[in-house]
């Protein structure tokens, strides 16, 4: 992966930056020394490491303001970091950079609950947010599986999604408002804890820009309150086409599941290996879930279970229980961790239209032939955001190489269906250099330019989601 | 000027002296505009529909009547229930799908599912310069570059000139039931409202009607499923009064047919619901109305004045959608977010002669 030369000057001028940044900042809130820089060298993409310059955590917003302007002043590229666990390398430092680490600010500023919102300062865990209202009977609804550890600060700028997006919508639909620094140390409130802009929708272009139109601090976002219940299904099919057809089949009887999750037989065994969740060994499995009160969960369940029984499954389970329920969502909760365990993996995040799952999995299955790699599909079925996980040895010389090269073509064959390169994980450096197969160059262009009005400098996370040539001009000037 | 296509549009575009005042079907003329009228409304038809996939796409021309017809056709809907505004402007024309993008038109059940920009999945559009421009796509789920669908979605067309959208649909639901509540207050209304919108039960539709001193409540889906939930919200509310089946007229409410044949200046104010009671009652109007659970103030008020400095210090923002007001049309901005604003226009339509006006 190339990453921008790092400035010479900016990096001889280290002293100088650490000891304005003390100024500003309390002096444990300044790591500077490469043992402790070390620990933001990478994020969840760990192929890719680099200890950045310094990392700074300040406790506030006038800090992160403070902090912002001095960068701005020497021209010091900033790379905004909430918990490190982008699988894009959105939060990879360059070597003339500072890391901007929102960690230490993860309070609760408001909670109303007749409004139905909450404030809270960005580094608190998206896990912690429900947290903080559950006891009211409330929860926020952007669930990624990483959401024990990462921060609101990373799903905004990522725009993360989770399970249950396909009826609650990811953290777009979820976030009301938010403070943030500009690259200059302007501070600005967009949005709030009333609906829709005033202006122009700043918010919506705000999330999911990874970190590169400023540091988000706080954010407003929509509490609901929870289900009186949810329950899920299995499924087990012989043929993931069959799969397919099932989840389109449901979408199509009107009822909207809160989640519908797919995984092939690869998956399934690894899983199982792992954490003993009771998975049929079969070609395709789907968990759905619906929610609601017991009867309106026994109507909508009835409704599926036929459709389910029509295409000849393998195995139909329905949880009975809060213990079955649980075991039915442990392998798909673990699926991840589970392929970690026997190699390394890549997970891809590509969306395509639902229509055209079956082909897909088809041309997965005969790129991992040619490759000679392992693929285990786990993903978001009700709304085509799939996460092939293309499995490698790190230590073979070549093989992560061999891995992205599948990897690209992948991604390349979701755009060609009618979809796109990332669902939910973002472009990071990953998707980077593969944006021209989606876009023209005047769509880039365009994009660019939301960037130019808010860091007329290209100092906030330059060197991500666009392909290096097209930035290479505004990232010098 | 009448486009035909995205390159007719691009050249004119390119090729215009002065401004251009975009019409999709002319029926939510607000603002002040100027310029040589540029019509889409030969830009039409659904170029895809996918119903197993929840997806719809058509050029910006199209009639939402069009859309909505095909759509139910396969039990499927626009959830976001967009307004239409011809009753309350006393406009003609047929709306389009491009306007109720450009303007962001979402109706009562905005406050359950979300507004237009959260259905809006991509966008083709003509930026000020003539430049073709596509972003989003047709997928459900997609953070691939920045989202310029939800910058474009409400930017009243002064960022560039949609010529396709394309929208994530829903099911259509078996059955609605209203119920309503009677002879609250404002405020006391609103706390009806809250509870309904904090609880379970899956409210799809909460407005209140001071005139009539009306509480409405809609239920939707499965028939069993919205008997359960109005019976069980029926005893959560009975510290408000006993709730009652009625037969709310939601098109109504959506497209406030209230203010429709009286004199005056019609406001749209978005607030916080718990101050929304607080603040009516210092606005000086001859009427309002709520809906969103007291998120979405709708106000009539006499010819001509600045309702914005009634709103004081309050949270959040006031347009003015009939009558000539007093100053701007929509809401003036704090400094740094006026100069963000500005900024963007100064990229995407360099010589300001996109609906130039609109948004001021
Ligand atoms: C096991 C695992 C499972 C995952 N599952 C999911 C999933 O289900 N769904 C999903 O969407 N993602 C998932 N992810 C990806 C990842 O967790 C998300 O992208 C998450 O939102 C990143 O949050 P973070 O706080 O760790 O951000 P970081 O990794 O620290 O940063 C992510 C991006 O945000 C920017 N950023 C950070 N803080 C700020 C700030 N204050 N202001 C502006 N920009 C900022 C960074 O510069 C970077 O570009 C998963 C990751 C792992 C490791």
């Amino acid at each position: 992966m190339e990453m921008p030369v790092p400035s010479a000057l900016v990096i001889s001028r280290k002293q100088q930056l650490v000891s304005r940044l003390r100024e500003v900042l309390p002096h444990d809130a300044v790591i500077s020394h490469i043992s402790e820089t070390r620990a933001y060298e990478c994020d969840g993409l760990t192929a890719y490491r680099c200890p950045p310059l310094c990392a700074v955590l300040p406790a506030n917003t006038a800090e992160v303001a403070a902090v912002l302007k001095i960068c701005h002043e020497m021209n010091v590229p900033v790379v905004p970091r909430g918990s490190g666990t982008s699988l894009a390398g959105g939060a990879l430092p360059t070597a003339d950079c500072v890391i901007l680490g929102v960690a230490k600010m993860n309070g609760v500023i408001e909670t109303n609950y007749d409004d139905r919102y909450i404030r809270v300062q960005t580094g608190r865990t998206n896990l912690s947010v429900t947290g903080a209202v559950e006891t009211n009977g409330f929860f926020y609804a952007p669930d990624p599986s990483s959401q024990l550890a990462c921060a609101i600060a990373g799903n905004i700028a990522m725009n993360s999604g989770g399970a249950h997006c396909l009826k609650y919508g990811v953290t777009t639909n979820n976030l009301m408002g938010v403070t943030m620094v500009m690259m200059d140390g302007t501070v600005v409130e967009i949005g709030g804890a009333h609906l829709d802009a005033g202006g122009l929708d700043l918010l919506g272009v705000i999330c999911g820009s990874e970190g590169q139109l400023g540091v988000v601090t706080e954010a407003t976002l929509c509490i609901l309150h929870k289900p009186e219940g949810a329950r899920p299904v299995l499924m087990g099919y012989d043929n993931s086409e069959v799969a397919g057809q099932v989840v389109t089949d449901i979408i199509k009887a009107g009822v909207l599941p809160v989640a519908i999750e797919f995984m092939d037989r690869p998956c399934i065994e690894a899983t199982e290996k792992f954490a003993q969740a009771g998975y049929p060994m079969c070609e395709a499995l789907l968990i759905v879930e619906v929610e609601g009160s017991d009867a309106e969960i026994d109507a909508q369940l009835a409704l599926i279970m036929d459709i389910a029984r029509k295409h000849n499954p393998v195995e139909l389970r329905e949880a009975k229980s809060a213990d079955e329920a649980a075991r039915i969502w442990l392998g798909r909760k673990s699926a991840f961790g589970a392929m970690g365990q026997i190699n390394d993996y890549m997970c891809l995040d590509g969306t395509i239209p639902v229509s055209e799952l079956p082909f897909v999995l088809k041309r997965i299955g005969e790129m991992s032939k040619e490759f000679g790699l392992d693929v285990g599909n786990v993903f978001h079925a009700g709304d085509g955001n799939m996460h092939p996980l293309i499995l490698f040895d790190a230590n073979k010389e070549g093989d992560l190489e061999l891995c992205e090269a599948m990897g690209a073509e992948i991604l390349k064959l979701c755009v060609e269906v009618g979809g796109c390169l990332t669902g939910e994980h973002g472009v990071g450096i990953e998707k980077r250099d593969l944006m021209h197969v989606q876009f023209a160059p005047a769509d880039l262009e365009a994009q660019m330019a939301v960037k130019d009005v808010f860091d007329p400098k290209w100092l906030l996370n330059p060197a991500k989601v666009f392909p290096l040539d097209a930035s290479a001009r505004r990232r010098v000037a | 000027m009448t486009p035909h296509s995205q390159t007719d549009l691009a050249q004119m575009i390119a090729d215009a002296k002065g401004p251009l005042r975009i019409i999709g079907g002319g029926t939510r003329a607000i603002g002040r505009v100027i310029g040589e009228t540029l019509d889409m409304s030969a830009m039409s038809g659904i170029t895809l529909y996918e119903p197993g996939a929840l997806t719809l796409v058509a050029k910006a021309g199209t009639s939402v009547a069009g859309i909505e017809e095909t759509l139910a056709a396969q039990n499927q809907r626009l959830a976001f229930e967009p307004m239409d505004h011809r009753t309350l402007l006393g406009t003609e024309g047929t709306p389009t799908i491009g306007g109720v993008a450009a303007a962001n038109v979402s109706g009562p059940r905005r406050i359950a599912v979300g507004a237009a920009r959260d259905f809006m999945l991509g966008v083709r559009f003509v930026d000020g310069a003539g430049n073709i421009i596509k972003n989003g796509g047709r997928v459900m789920k997609n953070v691939t570059g920045y989202d310029l669908v939800k910058l474009m979605t409400g930017a009243y067309g002064t960022l560039g000139v949609l010529t396709e959208v394309s929208l994530k649909v829903l099911p259509a639901v078996e059955t609605t039931l209203s119920l309503t509540l009677n002879g609250l207050d404002d405020a006391m209304a609103i706390k009806a409202m809250s509870a309904a919108l904090s609880s379970p039960y899956e409210v799809t539709g909460v407005a209140h009607d001071p005139s009539t001193a009306t509480t409405h409540f809609r239920f939707e889906g499965f028939a069993a499923s919205v008997a359960y939930r109005a019976a069980e919200l029926t005893k959560k509310l009975s510290a408000f009064g006993t709730a009652a089946e009625a037969q709310t007229d939601w098109t109504a409410i959506r497209d406030v047919h209230a203010f429709a044949n009286n004199q005056g200046d019609v406001w749209r104010i978005s607030v916080k619901p718990s101050d929304a009671a607080a603040l009516t009652a210092k606005l000086g109007a001859t009427a309002v109305q709520y809906d969103w659970g007291g998120g979405l103030i709708w106000a009539l008020t006499p010819e001509g004045h600045d309702l914005r400095t009634a709103m004081g210090g309050t949270a959040g923002h006031a347009t003015l959608i009939r009558g000539k007001g007093c100053g701007p049309t929509f809401h003036p901005e704090p400094a740094p977010i006026a100069a963000i604003t500005a900024g963007l226009r100064a990229k995407f339509d360099p010589r300001n002669i996109l609906n130039t006006g609109i948004m001021s």
